[in-house]
């Protein structure tokens, strides 16, 4: 016999299911209830850095694009600071940039697009630094627990990025890179499977 | 002691992208394997979230949205804590949910089911842990509903959570069954799940020491997020 090893589990997920919106962007399921919906402005007004928009659309293994996706995205400010207290230079924050977002679609198209400010580079694992990149995660009906990824931008150096050179075939890389449709717009296709499908990270 | 990386999350208790019977997760699933990756900054960071973000009633799903009067159906309080692996409460993170109301139809411009929507009821509510990483709503019991998958699937009553923890690896949502339910063993969701000990995490038993005498039952349900290593030893996230 030996000791227990008396860990707790980590809850099982479920798929968030088509009424995702409810909960956390009630306004796109039909109804105003709460007096600020969460998730809505990513950078603030204030924080220095160039403003952009990223668009794009979640697609299904037979072509078609999930109408009813959800995204969160979680970012560093232009100059790679994360904020969230753990971030070495967390004290120096850019002014009012919450780094997050929840993104919808148009019911009708797919197409899901937010605004923000290009993220600056972030000192990754055994200091090797990592090119600008926002992290996603994705969740829909259909989907059993929430997929991550990685946006990153066509037009930075990706070269040495640690997280791209440990995927294996380099083709796949580019599935993690939004093109620059033109300045100050981007464009990120997700592929849930089949041809060209996404990088998904377990992280 | 300086925080480091969230422990491997396990997936075989954690249901899988194909899961057929489930139909909808087929066209939806990744083919390829996923990249594992060990926890940078970007993994071990994420949103936090304070008072001024909500609203004290926004956990009352009983009186958030009405506008005539209570809304119909059994009141419950669904409390519990947040909790990592290693068993500590998860204070001041951000716990939403959403649900069906008692009828089984939800307040969604998509859900056509023959059921009435309740005027009363939003179907929504939101608030953050306390210290301990407690937390507490008030609603109304939901209903079973039809879905397509097969031609008479019916959803088990549930409610939909969704918490945020520390970081953005902890990132979860889930669904919140009821003690009891007959319908918990036929539902080809719920089965997603491989692990018959995970799916009975999810299963809130009835709670009569929280329930409220001629006012409201409760159930409690407990929400487990990652728990993380306490030293760095050799795994150095930043190379300092």
């Amino acid at each position: 016999m030996v000791q227990p090893l008396n860990y707790l589990h980590e809850s099982a997920a479920q798929t968030a299911g088509p009424y995702v919106h409810i909960g956390l962007a009630p306004g796109a399921a039909g109804f105003d209830i709460y007096r600020n919906e969460l998730g809505r402005d990513i950078a603030g007004p204030d924080a220095p850095g160039e403003r952009i928009r990223v668009e794009g659309v979640v697609i299904d293994g037979t072509g078609a694009a999930v109408k009813d996706v959800l995204l969160e995205v979680w970012q560093a400010d232009a100059a790679g600071i994360y904020p969230h207290p753990e971030d070495p230079r967390f004290a120096d924050v850019a002014p009012g940039f919450r780094g997050w977002g929840r993104v919808i679609t148009d019911f009708d198209t797919g197409l899901w697009s937010f605004d923000t400010i290009k993220p600056g580079s972030v000192m990754g694992r055994n200091a090797r630094r990592m090119a600008p990149h926002i992290n996603v995660w994705i969740v829909a009906r259909g989907i059993n627990i929430g997929l991550n990824t990685r946006m990153y931008f066509e037009d930075e150096d990706n070269a040495t990025d640690p997280v791209l050179n440990l995927i294996e075939q380099p083709p796949r890389r580019e599935t993690l890179i939004a093109r620059k449709v033109k300045p100050g717009l981007y464009r990120f296709d997700i592929r849930l499977q089949g041809d060209g499908e996404t990088v998904f990270l377990d992280i | 002691m300086k925080p480091a990386e969230f422990y491997q999350r396990d997936r075989l208790r954690q249901p899988p992208a194909l899961t057929p019977d489930y139909k909808t997760s087929v066209a939806r699933s990744p083919r390829l394997a996923m990249l594992s990756l060990q926890g940078s900054m970007s993994e071990i960071t994420g949103p936090t979230f304070g008072h001024s973000d909500i609203d004290p009633i926004d956990n009352d799903l009983i009186r958030n949205y009405a506008k005539t009067g209570d809304p119909v159906g059994e009141r419950i309080i669904v409390h519990g804590r947040v909790l990592d692996e290693n068993g500590r409460g998860v204070p001041n993170t951000l716990v939403e949910i959403w649900q069906a109301n008692a009828g089984g139809r939800y307040r969604h411009k998509k859900d056509t089911y023959l059921a009435p929507i309740d005027p009363n009821f939003g179907g929504c509510g939101r608030t953050l842990t306390d210290e301990q990483g407690y937390y507490y709503f008030r609603t109304i019991k939901p209903g079973a509903y039809p879905w397509r998958n097969w031609v008479n699937n019916w959803r088990p009553a549930h409610i939909h959570v969704s918490v945020f923890g520390t970081s953005f690896s902890q990132r979860l949502i889930t669904q919140m069954y009821f003690e009891g339910d007959p319908l918990i063993a036929k539902c080809p969701i719920v089965n997603t799940i491989p692990d018959p000990r995970a799916i009975e995490q999810l299963i809130a038993p009835l709670d009569m020491n929280a329930a409220v005498p001629l006012d409201s039952l409760a159930y409690k349900f407990d929400i487990v997020l990652r728990g993380r290593r306490s030293t760095l030893f050799e795994n150095r996230l930043e190379g300092n």
